[in-house]
């Protein structure tokens, strides 16, 4: 693109109203320039029309003229009553004129040249009375099928929108569907400013509307279709394709209501805004993992949404009771809501619009689809992918935890999701069943999980009256046993652990005892020893004092000698024998 | 709307079957402004009332640019636009008159084939 040298204002847009429109065509439709709404019959022009209107007179303060070449304005006056709206009321206040046009070919003769001076007099006149700043022409092709001079429409149309934009006037011409063109007479030449397709498709007996945006002059779109929706508030749009993967992540680690669970997911459970899928066949306790999982958020005081694919709430609170879960008390606090349908009950788009606006509505923490394989039944594999793309990127934008449930069927791998979405998930669990000596046990393990170091262990996966339990699945021997093949081979282990310990402990018992003889021998010997160095001691001691005595006795000798008496050396040999 | 319209004519009817014969003529001719087309439209329908109709047609030229909102109660689209307001059924012509025959097949004075 070239840059514009001199500053251009941007378009002008003017707010439609429309849930989910604005945000696609970032600001509305153009403002005073016409806009096409092309379709079937059937698509939803003349309500999108009809609610461009009447947003813009009650929202916006925009009146506005509904010039329809359709109905009559008592019809009109009917349909405006299913959104609603009270449109006698709205036109004594002056907020809105309608003016039917009718053309009946059957009274009508060419007789020359001639203009449509007359159309744009009513128009002038009716946007005159009421101040008018938006105008909705439904559907103006009808002047094709009551006039024949197309070259004199086709002019006359071309002056139309012309001077509707001259008046600054914000338009909507509905047209009807073509073959090969956008509108049957290709309407889409003439208006060039914006076109917007409304689709309305039957797929596998099953309606899904669809709104594209074909041309928008002077501003940027997405190419894409979005699912729209129908219902007593109007029209809703889903503005959700173009996420981005640059949404917030969280940190906070949340609980999945199984503390064993908690402990195999790095001891925190989830991350909270985080993706969780539990896969697994039929009657392997995905709802009650599901219930648990809400029952902890409702605990934490947050609000969880509950879509029901299979089940009605009743039954599900019923079931849940079994198992020690009263969800009945979050349902009265609202903390939970349910949301319970048929998935086949209408189409993919509606189900994702029904999400959005549920969403929208209750606003939760956390948000659950019980099981999201149902999907399936409404679309192909493709269209649910896509579906399912949209919504998780649409809630994680808003941090809602989203733990989904995917019923795979008997016979096709377990570790595959049935609608491949395995890449956006981030937490995967694997409810497994596991058939052994006449039993079916439940087995659970983490098949992933996003960012932090989770178990590698298949933990037998219980339902108790206190809820979900997990049990270290006996893994000896080489083998893995789960349920009273487990119980018998650890009541096995358990005597023959016991048997080894006895034998471990008479064994102890005979050291002991040894240890204790061979003690005794050493203090025996001890004592021996003892005795006989004391002996030795005593000796020793004699001898040394036998040695002193004759020591003395010598020198008394020698003093003798030298001149004493016998007598005296009688009484030393008499000491001598008394110390003895 | 409709029956509405078909009750103002129904009155006019019977008003218009009290004073003259039948076969008379009532003409409304609503047009735009002076403009060229307008004042061809007004010459050629004058032209052939007194051809063919002389002395029994009644021809009321109204300008929608002074009386816009009987382009509402009229269902006037198109200018110049003719109403053959009687004797019923009710016709419109639009555009400028030029083609005499197919006024002529309107008002049932020529055979449709012809």
């Amino acid at each position: 693109m070239v840059k514009a040298k001199q500053k251009v204002e941007p378009i002008e847009k003017c707010p439609s109203g429309i849930m989910g429109l604005d945000e696609i065509t970032k600001g509305g439709l153009p403002k005073g320039r016409p806009t096409l709404i092309c379709g079937g019959a059937g698509s939803g022009k003349t309500l999108f029309a009809m609610e461009f209107l009447l947003r813009g007179a009650l929202e916006y303060g925009d009146p506005g003229v509904f010039m329809t070449f359709e109905e009559t304005s008592a019809d009109l006056a009917k349909n405006f009553i299913t959104l609603g709206f009270d449109l006698p009321d709205m036109i004594s206040r002056g907020l809105i004129a309608t003016d039917h046009v009718y053309i009946a070919r059957s009274e009508i003769e060419e007789t020359g040249d001639y203009d449509l001076e007359g159309l744009f007099i009513r128009l002038g006149n009716a946007i005159d009375s009421t101040g008018a700043k938006r105008v909705v022409l439904d559907t103006i092709e009808a002047l094709f099928s009551g006039l024949s001079n197309t070259g004199i429409l086709r002019a006359e149309l071309r002056r139309l929108f012309h001077w509707l934009k001259e008046r600054g006037m914000t338009a909507i011409i509905t047209g009807e569907g073509g073959d090969k063109t956008l509108t049957r007479y290709g309407l889409e030449e003439y208006v060039a400013d914006c076109v917007i397709l409304l689709d309305f498709r039957i797929e596998e007996q099953i309606a899904t509307r669809r709104l594209r945006i074909v041309k928008y002059r002077g501003s940027s779109h997405g190419p894409d279709e979005h699912p729209f929706l129908i219902d007593d508030s109007g029209i809703s749009i889903l503005p959700i394709s173009s996420l981005g993967l640059d949404y917030p992540v969280s940190n906070e680690r949340i609980s999945t209501g199984v503390p064993k669970l908690d402990a195999m997911l790095d001891g925190k459970g989830f991350y909270r805004g985080s993706t969780i899928l539990v896969s697994g066949t039929a009657g392997t306790g995905k709802t009650s993992l599901s219930a648990t999982f809400a029952d902890a958020a409702c605990r934490r005081g947050e609000r969880c949404l509950y879509f029901a694919f299979e089940e009605s709430p009743r039954q599900i609170i019923r079931n849940m009771s079994s198992i020690g879960i009263d969800l009945a008390q979050w349902v009265k606090k609202g903390l939970l809501k349910f949301h319970s349908a048929r998935p086949s009950l209408y189409g993919l788009e509606m189900h994702l619009v029904t999400f959005h606006k549920a969403i929208e509505a209750f606003n939760p923490r956390v948000f659950i689809v019980d099981p999201v394989s149902n999907l399936t039944a409404a679309g192909t594999p493709a269209a649910v992918k896509s579906i399912l793309t949209r919504l998780i990127d649409y809630l994680k934008m808003n941090a809602i935890s989203t733990f989904l449930t995917d019923l795979t069927h008997i016979g096709s791998s377990l570790e595959r999701t049935s609608e491949e979405i395995s890449s956006l998930i981030d937490t995967w669990l694997l409810l497994r069943d596991i058939e052994l000596q006449g039993e079916r046990n439940r087995g659970l393990y983490i098949l992933k999980s996003r960012g932090m170091s989770h178990s590698n262990q298949i933990q037998e996966f219980l339902l108790t009256n206190q809820g979900i339990d997990l049990v270290d699945i006996y893994t000896g021997s080489g083998e893995a046993l789960t349920g009273s093949a487990r119980a018998v081979q650890e009541a096995q282990e358990k005597a023959s652990e016991l048997a080894d310990r006895q034998e471990v402990e008479r064994m102890l018992r005979e050291q002991e005892r040894k240890r204790k003889v061979l003690e005794a021998k050493i203090a025996a010997l001890r004592a021996e020893f003892d005795a006989e160095s004391k002996e030795l001691e005593l000796m020793a001691e004699e001898e040394r004092k036998r040695q002193a005595l004759l020591a003395e006795e010598r020198l008394k000798m020698a003093q003798l000698r030298k001149g004493e008496s016998s007598a005296a050396r009688r009484s030393v040999r008499k000491k001598k024998s008394k110390g003895a | 709307m409709k029956r509405k319209r078909e009750k103002t004519s129904t009155e006019e009817l019977t008003k218009a079957a009290a004073r003259q014969d039948p076969a008379t003529y009532v003409f409304r001719l609503y047009v735009a402004g002076m403009t060229p087309k307008s004042t061809q439209a007004i010459a050629n329908i004058r032209k052939l009332c007194k051809k063919h109709l002389a002395g029994r047609y009644k021809l009321e030229v109204i300008d929608i640019y002074q009386q816009p909102k009987l382009t509402k109660e009229e269902q006037i689209i198109a200018s110049p636009t003719l109403i053959k307001k009687l004797p019923l059924p009710l016709r419109r012509f639009i555009g400028d008159m030029s083609d005499t025959d197919k006024f002529l097949v309107g008002i049932d004075l020529k055979p449709k084939n012809s």
